[in-house]
């Protein structure tokens, strides 16, 4: 059987979001109620049939770690495959590889053990519910070298602007991968190739002092490659700052956006957690939110996301908000575009408001 | 290996007084309190009294039982050393039979249990609703020294008739049993929870076993027994939250009782969780024009209208204009637009189209609506 083997490769993605990333890497970053950004990523892999998954990490991932154990809660830990979270700790005093070119010599057995042939490389920023299945069928179709996964948008927004762009011929081969910023072809970051190529390209870039596997062997070696892009238009969103965020979570509370990215019986696996149904006390006013489990509602939520176990107390309002786990907002507060880390206090009548544009970050553990 | 304690855990009934509910399914696997099935609480209870050798007894249709239980992960109960063990009826050289009672279903699986060698053995229902330390009993009944100790509740007095009463002494010795007594002596009941001293119940399992005329069953048989041969029985006093959910009117005001202010039994409590599988739908969404006071909602529901003393599973979805009133929805229900309902449980993945009003009186049992009698109960309350 044609399979392939999963790499989230962390190495390039910056700690955006504050406060919200002094102590947690992007990818650990809570999203839309329930999840991590990189809960997306891995359940798109794990439903696609890879069974061995590896993570690149840079730097702040205990997290990370804390979040996906054994890897269990994607079905990961089984006997074939699994999960390999593989954190930036080398001494060979003979390696001269730089950048991400590091990880792959430093981890290349366990490229080299797995029976896989191909590798579906991605990031955690590209947020989405697909079979990345569909991109390898077509991968393997086209027999091309190597395929991006891409999306056009309607609207660009400042989140994408970073984001690479591809101008693709009729017959989808990608004739040029450039930062354009009026280019609706956004590159998601995901990509599938052979693992032989793989290797031939990276040990290509060590010899050459390179430091970017994506840039330096496949954008740099474009004429040479057999590049093609594969455009997925499901719902997806890029979140790669505070603002997108802020903007791609509470999009969320629109039904149709909601109903695209969670479809019933398609789920987007996370971390267990056992918590009991929501509890809506006599006294909650709930209008156009996302609630997770394990909370109790006594006061006002509108426009909100509430992470698992928030306690929101009688007369306190919750307003255009993301509240991240275990909060609790004592009675007669008012919060107001806020974002609250986990484990947040905010005492009784307390006022806080951020502006719309620009939420209010609080950081963990604080009580306010 | 030798283990102090074994508990087993009865699983196989059928439950035929839920009525629609347990059709095709295990009472103990009945979906309860928005996320959970029955024999959750009485799992979570396990691992959380570090009982770790647990044996579960089923027989009547144990399909989505046994896929539930599975080897007991949700529970930590799948363990290297013991864990859970599923016993179901099987055949042997000599023949086989079902289980014939709640006795006869012990009998049948003294092998498995003479494996760990236990001192005592835990008997337990898996259809009940509350939170329990065993070790309380288990402590309890070697202070007294007792052969067996029995939980007890003391239920009003009105409420008698409904029990097995226990008739004891100031020292709370068992002097008496009656079942379901006319005029009660005591308002101490049975809670169905035994501890027995294994090699003392083991001998009784055995004689009873070649009793033509018994019922093979522990409150009518094997406890009766230990009390003319003047055992030491005892009652262990049960202060908490308990509830057999035995019949669709129980069902529904044991749910009703979830959303109480001051329930001595909290879903929430950190220190004695319950457990369960999760489904892995996303967080709920609350619509624009929501209502929704004292109720119980699970992950994966969208909300429109008004919700009110009533508890939704996962993935129901809550038309616009809809009015929930002392319901409970089970897993996968649509609710359409401008539905009314009223002391209503909505089976599994049951459909209700837009205008439907379904009211159960005050005085009647609530109304259980499956797919086949949606269309019959709905017309029947529409004049």
């Amino acid at each position: 059987m044609t399979t392939m083997m999963g790499l989230i490769n962390l190495e390039h993605e910056h700690d955006f979001l504050k406060e919200l990333t002094y102590f947690r890497c992007g990818a650990a970053t809570p999203f839309a109620g329930r999840y991590r950004l990189i809960d997306f990523t891995i359940s798109n892999m794990a439903k696609s049939s890879i069974s061995e998954i590896a993570i690149f990490t840079k730097s702040k991932y205990r997290s990370l770690i804390e979040h996906l154990g054994s890897g269990a809660d994607w079905d990961l830990n089984k006997r074939h495959g699994g999960l390999f979270i593989l954190p930036p700790h080398w001494e060979d005093p003979t390696d001269i590889s730089k950048g991400d070119l590091r990880h792959f010599r430093n981890n290349w057995d366990y490229f080299d053990r797995s029976k896989s042939n191909y590798v579906l490389i991605s990031g955690s920023q590209f947020i989405s519910n697909m079979l990345y299945r569909d991109l390898f069928h077509h991968h393997l179709k086209s027999g091309a070298d190597v395929t991006m996964l891409t999306t056009k948008y309607d609207r660009l927004l400042p989140e994408h602007d970073s984001c690479l762009k591809v101008e693709v011929d009729e017959a989808g081969v990608v004739e040029d991968i450039t930062n354009d910023l009026k280019n609706p072809h956004v590159f998601s970051g995901v990509y599938v190739l052979r693992k032989a190529l793989l290797l031939e390209l990276i040990e290509d870039c060590i010899a050459n002092h390179k430091t970017h596997f994506f840039l330096d062997g496949i954008k740099a070696n474009l004429a040479r490659l057999n590049v093609h892009s594969y455009n997925y238009q499901g719902y997806s969103a890029v979140v790669n700052s505070i603002d997108s965020y802020y903007r791609e979570n509470l999009a969320l509370l629109e039904n149709k956006n909601y109903q695209q990215l969670f479809p019933t019986g398609d789920p987007v696996f996370t971390k267990i957690s056992n918590q009991a149904p929501t509890q809506y006390k006599g006294t909650a006013k709930v209008a156009k939110s996302l609630i997770a489990t394990g909370g109790v509602i006594e006061g006002d939520v509108e426009k909100s996301i509430l992470f698992r176990g928030v306690h929101v107390s009688t007369d306190a309002v919750v307003k255009n908000s993301i509240i991240m786990p275990h909060c609790k907002i004592e009675a007669g507060a008012h919060l107001e575009n806020v974002i609250l880390d986990k484990d947040v206090t905010v005492t009784k009548d307390q006022v806080l408001k951020g502006a719309k544009e620009q939420p209010f970050v609080i950081a963990k553990r604080k009580t306010v | 290996m030798k283990k102090e304690c074994v508990t087993m855990l009865l699983a196989g009934g059928a439950g035929k007084r839920l009525g629609l509910l347990t059709r095709n399914l295990a009472k103990p696997a009945v979906p309860f309190g928005g996320r959970y099935r029955i024999i959750d609480f009485a799992l979570s209870n396990c691992l959380n009294s570090h009982m770790y050798t647990v044996g579960v007894l089923t027989q009547y249709s144990p399909l989505k039982l046994h896929q539930h239980i599975g080897v007991g992960k949700p529970w930590d109960l799948d363990r290297m050393e013991d864990g859970l063990t599923i016993l179901s009826p099987y055949t042997e050289t000599s023949g086989g039979n079902w289980y014939l009672g709640t006795a006869d279903s012990i009998t049948k699986n003294i092998n498995f249990i003479e494996q760990y060698d236990p001192n005592y053995l835990i008997v337990l229902s898996g259809d009940h609703i509350y939170h329990m330390d065993y070790n309380e009993l288990l402590n309890q009944h070697k202070e007294k020294q007792a052969d067996v100790t029995i939980s007890a509740l003391e239920v009003p007095w009105k409420e008698t008739s409904r029990f097995g009463i226990l008739n004891t002494t100031d020292d709370l010795r068992i002097y008496e049993f009656e079942e379901k007594p006319t005029s009660a002596k005591n308002n101490l009941a049975s809670m169905g929870i035994y501890i027995f001293n294994w090699d003392i119940l083991k001998q009784y399992l055995e004689a009873d076993s070649t009793n033509e005329s018994s019922n093979h069953d522990f409150g009518q048989d094997i406890l009766p027994a230990m009390i003319l041969d003047h055992r030491k029985l005892y009652a262990y006093k049960f202060e908490g939250y308990w509830k057999d959910v035995g019949t669709i009117e129980s069902y529904w005001e044991a749910h009703m009782d979830l959303l109480r202010e001051n329930l001595h039994l909290s879903l929430n409590n950190r220190n004695w969780r319950t457990y369960s599988h999760d489904s892995n739908f996303a967080p709920q969404l609350i619509g624009e024009n929501a209502v929704i006071h004292h109720s119980l909602i699970n992950n994966g529901c969208i909300i429109s209208g008004n919700i009110d003393h009533s508890v939704l599973f996962e993935n129901v979805h809550i038309g616009d204009g809809s009015v929930i009133i002392k319901s409970i929805l089970l897993p996968g229900a649509r609710v359409g637009d401008n539905v009314l309902l009223e002391r209503v449980i909505v089976q599994e993945n049951v459909t209700i189209p837009n205008n439907t009003r379904i009211v159960a009186h005050p005085d009647e049992d609530p109304v259980v609506l499956s797919n086949d009698n949606i269309a019959y109960v709905s017309l029947g309350e529409e004049d």
